[in-house]
């Protein structure tokens, strides 16, 4: 029992590790930043290191907590994920007065993600659910003196004490319509009763709010405009996948008998994100709120792989989430490293990066190829398999509307790259000198964009995990 | 002398539910946004206790489920209060129109 502990939850124990580390650090001398990041870094490579070895599945405390190889191969994606941000923000993480109080709160909230993706159990996942918002509500206000900084953090701790009291609201009718709250349990007891289906329009509407999903979307872009961007970064990438994940976990495991009722309303809402998504895109000037509504858009078109309810949906977005980590970092840590060193955010201030910055043209070039879904880089399989998935159950006019509107987002990344490729500035920004990490973390990030689509055995890996 | 049953908790429940959503959206103070959603949680913690102990007698998962309920409501205040604070040093004000810097 005391090592099947240690082994099954292995990566929670490690992350538990890091957090109590950090800490003591904290709690003892302080350690000068330029000595303490490397630490951090290193530790946080251990954690995703530790991931691939003692793999076991298996299932704890009578069901709460599981773990499959998948789960595993999940949470290592979440891992690499925080390793990169931890590589890529390191101008602004030196600056930062708590650097170990910033990490704290980051890996609780990675903690978080991993129970959730493990849970077994209404309970559990909630509180686990509450374990990854509210402390990264805290981190979104970590640039203490920005006014935009605090604004941010109260829009998104609002929203997601909101959207919780829904959830907890559709849970207790559950509760009472089904007397059970046990994943397993659940649905031999769904019987599509009137209030059964209100308590899962209830939950899917917290889902809804924390995956940003089109009518619930509307705290994103502030929240991603004001928050520091190595909270940005891991709010859309490593919290986004993270509630995907799980989200297909309730929808396929535990309310599979109201497949037809979910069906339906993830087409219209997946239909409404990704045009509200993409038409919003167009009008942004400032970047990262640009990445912002890009980043609501690749959410619809998760849901378009989500919506075909077979095990090829749940690979697919598992492979577009691995390469979404890859590129969408990416395309944040060249934003990152500009915002930092020269204050610049808008879309007007890139132009004619290239001439004075070529190599982060081009890691920003290839980040948002793979984001718009053009052949060479791996976003173009990844939105690939996510089309053919939805594709399956035959509602072509639904595809069709997915592949136009990967047309309109073709349109607004263009506009970037033309921005920094082609067009001439007077006061283009000024050479940028990239710390030796962050320039290892973009290398990694284009080098995962690359290869991932050529390298088939990630997909059949990816596959054989599902099956 | 009518004893009160399921039904009686359930709308008390409902109503303080929707009372809590109708004043998180029209007030623009923020402690009382706060103090709405409060109401939602203890809606939700109403309906839990009902639901153990009319419909479920034997089972526990109810009453465990509310004590959560409790401990992570009062964990979401502190961050939450903590937050308007900071809100209030830079902002000099509690009230969310004027936290409206970032919009569309």
């Amino acid at each position: 029992m005391t090592t099947d502990l240690l082994i099954l939850m292995k990566q929670e124990l490690v992350v538990t590790f890091i957090i109590f580390i950090l800490l003591f650090i904290k709690i003892g001398k302080g350690i000068k930043n330029e000595t303490l990041l490397p630490l951090i870094q290193l530790l946080l490579l251990t954690n995703f290191v530790i991931g691939f070895f003692f793999n076991k599945e298996g299932i704890l405390f009578g069901g709460m907590y599981n773990t499959t190889a998948l789960m595993v191969f999940q949470k290592n994606i979440l891992s690499l994920a925080t390793y990169l941000i931890s590589l890529l923000c390191v101008g602004w993480l030196k600056k930062s007065d708590h650097l170990a109080e910033f990490f704290l709160l980051m890996l609780s909230a990675l903690l978080g993600m991993f129970f959730m993706i493990s849970a077994g159990n209404l309970l559990m996942f909630y509180l686990s659910l509450e374990l990854a918002t509210i402390p990264i509500a805290a981190i979104a206000n970590f640039d203490l003196e920005k006014r935009r900084s605090s604004e941010a953090a109260m829009k998104m701790i609002l929203s997601s004490a909101f959207s919780s009291g829904i959830l907890l609201f559709g849970i207790s009718l559950l509760y009472g319509a089904t007397g059970t709250i046990d994943f397993v349990a659940l649905p031999a007891l769904l019987n599509g009763s009137p209030l059964q289906l209100f308590a899962f329009i209830f939950l899917f509407a917290a889902f809804a709010f924390k995956l940003s999903i089109v009518p619930f979307h509307l705290y994103t872009a502030d929240v991603y405009e004001g928050a520091p961007i190595a909270v940005t970064s891991f709010l859309s990438v490593v919290s986004k996948g993270a509630i995907a994940f799980i989200f297909i976990t309730a929808l396929y495991k535990v309310f599979r008998p109201m497949e037809e009722v979910w069906y339906n309303m993830l087409v219209i809402l997946s239909v409404a994100t990704m045009l509200v998504g993409n038409l919003f895109a167009l009008r942004q000037q400032q970047f990262k709120r640009f990445l912002a509504f890009s980043s609501i858009a690749q959410v619809g078109f998760i849901l378009v792989g989500i919506s075909s309810g077979a095990p090829e949906g749940l690979s697919a977005v598992v492979y577009f989430v691995l390469i979404y980590v890859f590129s969408n970092l990416a395309a944040f840590g060249v934003a990152e490293l500009i915002s930092n060193q020269t204050g610049k955010e808008t879309i007007d201030d890139y132009k004619g990066m290239y001439a004075t910055n070529p190599f982060l043209s081009w890691v920003l070039a290839i980040a948002l190829f793979s984001l718009a879904g053009i052949p060479p880089t791996a976003g173009f399989f990844g939105k690939l398999f996510l089309i053919t998935a939805g594709a399956s159950k035959a509602s072509y006019w639904f595809i069709i509307i997915a592949a136009l509107n990967m047309m309109i987002s073709l349109f607004y990344y263009l506009k970037v790259v033309r921005a920094v490729f082609m067009d001439k500035s007077e006061q283009p920004i000024e050479k940028i000198n990239i710390p030796a990490s962050a320039k290892l973390a973009l290398l990694l990030c284009g080098a995962g964009i690359v290869l991932l689509g050529i390298l088939s055995w990630v997909y059949d890996y990816i596959v054989s995990l599902v099956k | 002398m009518m004893q009160p049953g399921l039904y009686h908790i359930l709308i008390i429940s409902a109503a303080l539910f929707f009372i809590g959503v109708f004043g998180f959206f029209t007030r623009r103070n923020l402690i009382t946004m706060l103090m709405s959603i409060e109401l939602i949680l203890n809606s939700v913690n109403l309906n839990f206790i009902a639901f153990n102990k009319y419909v479920w007698p034997h089972k526990m998962d109810g009453l465990f489920f509310s004590l959560f309920v409790i401990a992570i409501a009062a964990a979401e205040a502190a961050v939450a209060i903590a937050i308007i604070i900071n809100l209030y040093r830079s902002h000099q004000s509690i009230d969310v129109e004027d936290a409206g810097e970032m919009k569309y």
